[in-house]
């Protein structure tokens, strides 16, 4: 066991555990915040995607020693009401079925839009090619990318806002 | 059928807020297959409306929410009929019990079976409330209506809300026959409604099963023999308690259980447990083995369900005849979220949080586990991550029970997802025996098709004593126009654990069907569209089992697909078209598939489905599980298989069971038939066409037949 300390969601954090233990348990075990999902285990799927420095990161294969001083984002922190640009066109596009996958679906759809303003769908499949949705709900993410896009495109200075068109 | 009760004053009613109780109503939906259940011999009402004080709507839904849509297209069949503010309905998970009659999903149902009892639900609500008005304005109910959470007097136009009538009409009687709207009348019904599920589960918000947290819980994994059939011989726990973390391990019938203070450590544990199995009398088992055991079987001619005619004779006399064999693998279902379990085992009874299709199987199979009374096991129903017919076993529920009752502590069973894909009840792998006579004029005249592989109605409930699997009968009907048909199936079970996988038989019995009329189209020279359209003409049925198929609705699918997706237009060079129609469960659905190959890889460019389910509550919703048909489809024909070596699974997670991923996503559209007919099944009679319409498309392009799934690059050389 050994202490750490990180900056989670904006906010200093100290946890003490081992220094091999995921992050991703780390943060549904230790610190019970459970958006970030376990899939696989070895980085396959993307269900435990997070941001570390702002980076799609696959929490399952990343220890708590690499995050140790670094800023790390789940979905819980990702907006303030649960519902930036990218959340809301989830919802617009009606994108989730079972809804396991998306947490980290949204989380890496957001490190590709703010890396990239206007993605492609060449963008997209390159970005999101490595997760995986059991549901078949690809078609709708891709729909829902593009209208984030749009929508903070649209209205640069209000970032939950989303358009309503389909 | 379905009576209404009014339970307003029944104390079990608890409203949970300061609000008036206001209007409660009982109301039953009959089980599955309308027997014991649907006639229960002291009327227990089984979902609860609710209209409280303040006007607040609220449902008590028995059924999970696994990402079909139920939670939303459900209250859309109450809020219809009562004329309320949708806005102000909402739904509430109901525990397991009894007395909701049967509370599972699966067999694409739920829809289909709460149709009419949540209509008429919402319509005696509305009755009781007009009359309610209707007594204190002194008018007649006729003269009054009700719209959005008001009811209005139309000459004098007075108006009273839900809210204010809400305890008056709990004191009346309930209508015995409500009147229902007609469809032309629906305002919600039909309509895109948004779901009510989705704003939590893009915040991370929603509770899976995998997300409970119980006060002093326990975290444990399992170690399983990997060969099927296999017992615990010993263990050895001391390096696995050198894990920080770890707290013990113990024996849990022929598993062993690591218990930790989180999943990494339980997960860790279970690694380092040096553990010895007695393999047992499956150690040696192939799929090559398995392999044989089909064509034994299926030679021996199964038993015969349909014959129509004189197949054997026809097939003599016919100037052109077809033999082939079709075969198919054991599929993992593979949702995205692991297996899982919380239990607590007290003194005084048993608490479970379960992910679960089935919470009344789960609540008798923990009681039996745990030694109690079913009355004893509250069942608390989470959000699904997936089910796809997987999360109707009860297998992950039981090790939790007995987990916790062995430690005596509340504890949450967490599955790897190499647990997930090796302890499965797989699709049954299958063999298919299929001949066929063309006449000199191009029709058919004879059609055999001889089914061999496990059942899972025998496997799972010693079921099937005449050797017919009724869900196999039901899922492999043979619907063109044929004077002599044939079929029969071989039972052949082997020591893996089948189950109820999305679409069941339909995904190898259809495919295996619908591949072998684009043979014997071709082998007519006729166009395989043409071909099957001729074959489905008039407006017949035809029986299979209990299934009962309106050709003219399957011809309707079919033209509707073909018509859609431009069937006999050019395409770019390099591509080709193949096409599949199938009815399964009550529904109808067919698929044309735009296929290229490229670097020796089946490259599907454009999905066109066309589905009639009847009348549609939420089309989105029937979209979207239409849109996920296709993918569950299309990674079994171009991805997936388990393979059995030393009676173990050889895959073990998504790199060696891999799915679709989106750079690999077709164009996918959806044409859903208007129609007035009840509704039927969405979530499973898009996959069975899929599969086939790729391979009758790979076979137009390439002039190669592949027989054998999933789609291997050799077949493509």
């Amino acid at each position: 066991m050994a202490q750490f300390n990180f900056t989670l969601n904006g906010k200093p954090q100290r946890v003490d555990v081992p220094a091999d233990m995921p992050l991703l348990w780390v943060l549904r075990d230790t610190l019970s915040m459970t958006g970030t999902k376990f899939g696989c285990g070895m980085a396959l799927c993307g269900s435990c995607t997070v941001h570390v420095e702002g980076e799609a990161t696959r929490s399952c294969i990343t220890t708590m020693a690499d995050v140790a001083g670094k800023r790390v984002t789940t979905i819980e922190g990702l907006s303030a009401n649960g519902l930036n640009a990218i959340q809301q066109a989830w919802i617009d596009e009606e994108v989730p079925q079972c809804g396991y996958c998306q947490t980290g679906m949204i989380m890496t759809a957001s490190a590709l839009l703010a890396a990239k303003k206007n993605p492609t769908d060449a963008d997209i499949d390159e970005a999101l090619g490595d997760h995986i949705c059991r549901c078949g709900t690809y078609p709708r993410i891709r729909r829902a990318v593009h209208l984030a896009a749009k929508a903070a495109a649209a209205k640069p200075a209000r970032g939950s806002a989303a358009g309503g068109e389909r | 059928m379905s009576a209404i009760l009014n339970v307003t004053r029944r104390d079990f009613i608890k409203t949970g807020s300061a609000a008036g109780a206001g209007l409660v109503l009982g109301f039953y939906v009959p089980s599955r297959n309308g027997t014991a259940a649907a006639t229960p011999a002291a009327f227990e009402p089984n979902v609860f409306l609710r209209i409280d004080t303040t006007g607040q709507v609220t449902l008590i839904a028995p059924r999970p929410e696994m990402g079909q849509g139920v939670r939303t297209s459900l209250p859309m069949l109450v809020a219809e009929e009562l004329e309320c503010d949708w806005t102000k309905i909402r739904v509430e998970q109901a525990i397991a019990d009894k007395k909701y009659g049967d509370q599972s999903v699966g067999g694409s149902g739920t829809v289909r079976e709460s149709w009419m009892p949540l209509r008429k639900a919402g319509a005696a609500a509305r009755e009781m409330l007009i009359a309610a008005a209707a007594a204190r304005w002194a008018v007649k109910p006729d003269e009054c209506r009700a719209e959005s959470s008001f009811v209005h007097h139309t000459a004098s136009k007075r108006k009273l809300s839900f809210a204010e009538l809400a305890e008056a009409a709990g004191k009346l009687a309930v209508p015995k026959e409500p009147k229902l709207k007609e469809p032309s009348q629906f305002r919600l019904l039909g309509q895109r409604v948004h779901r009510v599920d989705t704003p939590a589960k893009v915040k991370g918000a929603a509770e899976f099963g995998i997300d409970v947290r119980v006060p002093g819980m326990k975290y444990a994994a399992l170690a399983r023999c990997p060969v099927f059939g296999g017992t615990l011989a010993s263990f050895d726990a001391a390096k696995a308690k050198a894990i920080p973390g770890v707290r013990d391990a113990v024996r849990i019938g022929d598993s062993v259980a690591v218990i930790a203070d989180n999943t990494w450590a339980a997960f860790q544990g279970r690694d380092a447990l040096e553990v010895q199995w007695n393999e047992g009398p499956n150690a040696k088992l192939t799929s090559a083995a398995i392999h044989e055991q089909f064509v034994a079987d299926a030679a021996k001619g199964g038993v015969v369900w349909r014959n129509d005619g004189d197949v054997d004779a026809a097939l003599k006399a016919a100037p052109k005849q077809l033999n082939t064999v079709y075969e198919f693998p054991f599929l993992s279902h593979a949702p995205m979220e692991p297996m899982n379990c919380t239990a607590h085992v007290k003194a005084d009874g048993v608490e479970v949080w379960v992910p679960t299709q089935v919470p009344q199987d789960i609540q008798e199979a923990v009681a039996k586990a745990a030694g109690v009374d079913e009355s004893k096991v509250r069942v608390n129903i989470t959000y699904l991550g997936g089910g796809f017919g997987r999360r109707l076993q009860d297998d992950y529920a039981i090790e939790a029970a007995l987990v916790s009752k062995a430690i005596g502590e509340p504890v949450k069973v967490m599955w790897t997802r190499e647990d997930d894909t090796q302890h499965d009840y797989y699709r049954p792998a299958s063999y298919h025996a299929l001949s066929a006579a063309i006449g000199a004029d191009g029709a058919p005249a004879a059609f055999r098709h001889v089914v061999a592989g496990p059942s899972i109605i025998r496997q799972l409930y010693g079921g099937a004593p005449d050797g017919l699997d009724a869900a196999l009968v039901n899922q492999t009907p043979y619907c063109y126009a044929t004077p002599n048909v044939k079929l029969a199936y071989a039972m052949s079970n082997t020591a893996i654990p089948v189950g109820w996988w999305r679409a069941v038989y339909s995904t190898h019995c259809a495919h295996a069907t619908e591949c072998f009329v684009d043979e014997m189209a071709h082998a007519a020279s006729k166009d395989p569209y043409e071909f099957r359209r001729n074959l489905l003409a008039g407006d017949g049925t035809v029986a299979s089992g209990r299934a009962k198929i309106s050709v003219a609705r399957l011809r309707a699918v079919l033209e509707l697909a073909a018509t859609k997706a431009g069937w006999g237009t050019p395409l770019p060079k390099g591509q080709a078209r193949g096409i599949a129609c199938n009815p399964a469960f009550s529904s109808f659905a067919a698929t044309v598939a735009e296929v290229s190959i490229a670097d020796g890889e089946v490259r599907v460019h454009r999905i066109v489905c066309a589905i009639d389910c009847g009348m549609i509550v939420n089309p989105d919703t029937v979209e979207a599980q239409v849109e996920g048909s296709v993918v569950y489809a299309l990674s079994a024909a171009l991805k997936q298989t388990i393979a059995i070596e030393g009676g173990r699974v050889m895959q073990s997670n998504f790199h060696d069971f891999p799915m679709l991923r989106i750079h690999e996503m077709p164009k996918v559209e959806v044409h859903i038939v208007k129609s007035n007919e009840a509704p039927s099944g969405s979530g499973e009679p898009g996959v069975g066409p899929v599969g086939p319409a790729v391979v009758n498309a790979i076979f137009a392009l390439t002039g190669k037949r592949i027989r054998r799934m999933p789609i291997a690059p050799e077949d493509l050389a």
